[in-house]
């Protein structure tokens, strides 16, 4: 199954994938519109320091633990793609506890949020892929 | 603001109603010209630190900004322009040589412009490349004056050593130093995949990239910086450097600062200490000298890899090349006064050398009437900036070009001309590691592969229009040149005759 | 063709007919379910008396997730005996199912102490079912006090269930602090203070000596009035099937890293069972609902004759009251076990981690919980924090504190 990767000798931690994440999830069809003057609240997030950056997301694991721990049955895997429903979760964060990459977070007002491979938005391919300026993001097989 | 103040060459113009305070540009600009203000939440521009680059607009995903010419002029006139006066307060407050980097920015003629190439009508029909096929490979090596025969009667087929081009460009010098380590890495895969040459310059050859020996010329320059016996086997041929189209007549400087780490080790000098290569060879007085050097490098890899000799376009060049020609060496590369530079001083840059498209003409021209023209392949270069171009100095006589302004463009130079900082924006011109990792060798070898694919695509386009199906019968045959708005001294170095002759 | 049969219709039960399902597509599963309902999230009942969700929400899995998995529930009856002999399982109604496999994952059920004059209280309730829940919801309105007896997960949770829809509320609990089995004096004291500002009192300490009618009266001599009761003191594993049928059984019922019980054949898996913790070193009961679905599918797995091991159980919570959230993991050794705590306090955030013999054992994070499952997983792994960067991890959850290659294994990859 194809997922997110990245390659942390490429990623420049410029954030433009949170941006672009943010965005792609905000169902505006204008980035300055949907993000302008808003904190934004991207389910990629550049981890690191000052000398090396990564972009986290969803690693979408074969035996995913938040599936596995969700108390509301609210995160499923659906032909691979760990997702959420949102009208089944009930904000208990349980996904957060026990998530070892950190991916899950809680979005605005509270919303519980994870990379879902942009497969629940129009974006067509994970955007954080799509507009990773230096190819550090892909989106393969592996 | 004091009489030291330099008017900004620059404006940044934010699009406040697009702008998402999102920071990118901040981060991405080693200028530091952004600057995040959290108690307005707005980005700020301190215009006077940048250089236009343009990595923050092409960046910004909202696209809010664009950076444009700074409107606010000195009073200009025609003798005294803008940037004269600015040079004349940068000299007076600093004292310093000024320094610039890339190819000469002046107006002065670029002939290829005046030339155009012919197509066939009628007569001599022209090929459709996508049907037929075209050959765009050359050789670049001694040739025999004459068809020789074996005892047996058979004909005689070998050729002394010559390099193998898949089509007539190749990567010209740009030493590990002066371009990133992820830009040699881009340079050496592409030549790999398109089974062309890229050049190390001056500064050896990183133990990386000894892989892609075959595809890679080894420079031998003044400095004579990381030469030694295994970097001049790993080459595909071997290169001396007498000079270099930006900076004809001077050496090379490249600063301790950035003689660190594997740049050191690859020079093979002391980390921190200046790399100066000297004006000329000190050991190179005579055409009688340089054979010396040829043959010693051609002793060193057994006659095995052809010795390219590079010089700069300056005024007697066809009498220096005739030398070479007549030195030993299997190629001589000429670099006109356009040609790029990682730093030079600008008077330098400016005003030192002579058009490649006059140098090349003459010298093929010279060298055939000399008879001679078989003992080497010329590779011209020195902005060579299309396929037609290419097509043009092939017809002028070049065997092949050499190209490095456009290929760092293709690798993301947006020529803002300030290589010699250090702070390339985009990764190419700099050593600073988190500068450097913004060239994904990835992409760079993939787009460098993507011109030279597109230009071979144009350059058999163009030749089919001449009804030509080799790129060998292309050269020197200036017949299908013509000059537009030239002068007759001009057409008569070309050897070309004016449009509607 | 086997039958399997699993006693007990919660997530547990969910978690092994996954697991049997995994390995094995076509043979009998047989659920034997004594409540009434398809498989829900028992934690939910507090968000449905909230408002947050509802009974259809509240569904664990699709309404035809036993169809799709192939499964008989027989609903309403209760599994009295566990026939290891004849390899069955027999009911309440006297019907006896063989098996070839069977998994009790019975849960637990609430344990009411004897408290004096309990009988005279006629609006009393447990807060563990669905049931009990709409039995709750029918006896409360706007005017009702409720005395709730224990301050533990799920006192407090009913209280904040109940919080807008009654007049008053108490919480009574022997210790002397709120959720006293997974926060420390000072992390509860927060808790406590959000809680209490929000309108809900406490009497700590205290319990109560007697019970007549609709009064309380407490050991300390005060006295509370109340119209609704709600116990909460706390659970007992339902390990009867397996004792009578003279399998180990402690707190709960014994079972390995592959949930099988002492007997052959008989897994048990969830809040029954006690396993290892491998924080405390030694078995307890986990009665946390990803160890239940966990301890499931590897039971499920096993019963099918694949091969599942589920051996890294810690405790863990993630619990929020009145929008302050704490998450807890693992075990807190204080300095006299070897045990060395690193705190960071902030107003309205408590972080603790709790390291002994190089290995991170527990942590508290109050207020401030992003990226918990970073620690969750080094203690889950027993990550050995000389391997890592922990000095700034503690600080900070981020995965620079990892070498290169350990990011490469974890993000390089399927995984």
């Amino acid at each position: 199954m194809k997922r997110v990767y990245v390659n942390e000798e490429w990623c420049l931690g410029c954030h433009l994938c949170e941006y672009n994440c943010a965005f792609a999830n905000s169902g505006e069809i204008d980035m300055s519109k949907a993000l302008k003057g808003k904190p934004v609240f991207p389910r990629v997030k550049i981890d690191g320091d000052e000398h090396i950056n990564f972009a986290v997301s969803c690693r979408h694991c074969d035996d995913p633990i938040c599936v596995k721990s969700c108390i509301s049955g609210a995160l499923s895997v659906n032909n691979g793609v760990i997702q959420i429903d949102h009208n089944k979760c009930v904000k208990c964060l349980t996904c957060i506890l026990v998530c070892p990459y950190g991916a899950v977070s809680e979005g605005e007002h509270g919303i519980v949020q994870k990379c879902e491979l942009c497969v629940e938005n129009s974006c067509g391919e994970p955007a954080c892929v799509k507009g990773c300026p230096n190819r550090a993001i892909v989106y393969e097989e592996r | 603001m004091s009489v030291e103040f330099v008017n900004p060459e620059f404006e940044v113009i934010r699009n406040d109603n697009r702008c998402i305070a999102c920071r990118v540009c901040e981060r991405q600009c080693a200028n530091e010209v952004h600057l995040f203000d959290p108690d307005r939440g707005i980005i700020l521009s301190d215009e006077s630190k940048c250089v236009n680059c343009q990595r923050c607009v092409s960046l910004c995903p909202t696209r809010a900004l664009k950076i444009v010419k700074n409107e606010c002029r000195l009073r200009e006139n025609a003798n005294w322009s803008d940037s004269t006066i600015k040079e004349i307060y940068k000299q007076a407050n600093s004292g310093g040589v000024l320094l610039s980097s890339m190819g000469n920015p002046n107006p002065l003629p670029v002939y290829w412009d005046k030339i155009l190439i012919n197509a066939s009508q009628v007569t001599n029909p022209s090929i459709d490349p996508l049907r037929e096929p075209m050959e765009t490979k050359v050789f670049l090596g001694k040739k025999p004056d004459k068809i020789t025969r074996n005892e047996d009667g058979s004909l005689n087929c070998e050729l002394l050593t010559q390099l193998e081009l898949s089509m007539p460009v190749m990567f010209s010098a740009m030493s590990y130093g002066s371009i990133s380590y992820n830009a040699h890495a881009s340079l050496a895969r592409a030549s790999k995949e398109l089974g062309i040459f890229y050049n190390t310059g001056e500064g050896g050859l990183h133990e990386d990239f000894y892989c892609y020996g075959e595809n890679t010329i080894v420079q031998v320059a003044s400095g004579r910086f990381g030469v030694y016996e295994d970097y001049l086997e790993a080459g595909a041929a071997v290169e001396i450097k007498m000079g270099q189209g930006a900076k004809p007549g001077i050496g090379g400087h490249l600063p301790g600062a950035k003689i660190v780490g594997d740049v050191s080790r690859t020079r093979m000098i002391p980390e921190g200490s200046d790399a100066i290569s000297p004006a000329p060879h000190h050991d190179i007085y005579s055409i009688e000298d340089l054979r010396q050097l040829v043959f010693s490098l051609k002793e060193a890899t057994e006659y095995k890899k052809p010795i390219i000799v590079k010089v700069a376009a300056v005024h007697n060049i066809a009498a220096i090349a005739s030398g070479i020609a007549r030195s030993g060496a299997d190629i001589i590369a000429i670099d006109g006064f356009r040609g790029g530079t990682g730093a030079a001083p600008t008077r330098i840059r400016d005003n030192v050398g002579i058009p490649i498209e006059l140098a090349l003409a003459s010298v093929d021209q010279r060298l055939r009437d000399e008879g001679i023209r078989n003992n080497v392949s010329l590779v011209v270069g020195g902005s060579i900036r299309s396929a037609s171009d290419v097509v043009k100095a092939i017809a002028l006589g070049a065997d092949a070009c050499y190209i490095a302004t456009a290929a760092v463009l293709a690798l993301g130079c947006h020529l803002c001309r300030t290589c010699q900082t250090g702070k390339c924006n985009w990764g190419i011109a700099t050593q600073r590691p988190e500068l450097v990792k913004r060239l994904n060798p990835d992409m760079g070898a993939e787009r460098l592969v993507n011109l030279m694919t597109a230009w071979q695509h144009e350059i058999k386009e163009l030749m089919g229009g001449m009804g030509i199906n080799s790129i060998e019968s292309l050269r020197g045959n200036r017949l299908m040149l013509r000059g537009i708005g030239l002068t007759e001294k001009e057409l008569e170095i070309l050897g070309i005759s004016h449009a509607g002759e | 063709m086997k039958q399997y049969v699993i006693i007990g219709n919660g997530i547990a039960a969910a978690g092994c007919i996954e697991g049997i399902r995994s390995v094995d597509a076509d043979s009998q599963i047989i659920v034997v379910s004594e409540e009434k309902h398809p498989v829900y999230c028992r934690p939910l009942i507090s968000y449905y008396l909230e408002g947050k969700t509802d009974l259809e929400r509240m569904k664990y899995r699709s309404n035809d997730c036993y169809e799709k998995m192939n499964c008989d529930v027989i609903y309403g009856r209760k599994a009295v005996k566990l026939d290891k002999d004849e390899k069955s399982v027999v009911l309440d109604d006297g019907t006896s199912i063989p098996y070839n496999a069977v998994c009790v994952a019975a849960g637990s059920s609430p344990f009411v102490p004897p408290f004096a004059g309990i009988d005279t209280v006629k609006k009393k309730f447990s807060f563990m079912t669905i049931d009990d829940t709409l039995a709750l919801e029918s006896a409360i309105n706007k005017k009702s006090k409720v005395l709730i007896i224990g301050a533990g997960l799920i006192g407090l949770n009913c209280a904040e269930g109940l919080k807008d829809r009654v007049a008053d509320i108490t919480v009574c609990d022997l210790a002397d602090r709120v959720l006293s089995s997974i926060l420390d004096n000072e992390c509860a004291k927060l808790m406590q203070d959000r809680i209490e500002e929000n309108g809900i009192s406490f009497m700590l300490s205290d319990s109560v000596e007697r019970f007549d009618g609709n009064t309380a009266y407490m050991k300390s001599g005060k006295t509370v009035s109340f119209d609704v009761l709600v116990l909460a003191v706390g659970v007992r594993a339902n390990t009867a099937l397996v004792k009578d049928a003279e399998g180990s059984v402690n707190r709960g019922i014994i079972v390995n890293t592959k949930m099988q019980t002492s007997i052959k054949n008989v897994y048990a898996a969830g809040d029954c069972t006690e396993g290892h913790d491998i924080t405390f070193g030694q078995k307890r009961v986990i009665a946390i609902l990803p160890n239940a679905y966990m301890q499931g599918k590897c039971a499920g797995i096993n019963m099918a004759g694949g091969k599942a091991v589920f051996d890294n159980a810690i405790p863990m919570n993630s619990i929020g009251f009145f929008g302050l959230h704490a998450m807890t993991a693992g075990t807190y050794y204080g300095e006299a076990e070897g045990g060395e705590m690193y705190e960071e306090k902030s107003k309205g955030t408590l972080k603790r981690m709790f390291t002994r013999n190089g290995l991170l054992t527990g942590y508290i994070m109050i207020g401030k919980t992003e990226r918990a499952g970073i620690y969750t997983s080094l203690i889950r792994e027993q990550t050995k924090l000389d391997t890592i960067n922990f000095d700034l991890l503690k600080q900070v959850p981020t995965f620079s504190a990892f070498s290169s290659e350990e990011r490469k294994k974890k993000f390089g990859g399927a995984l």
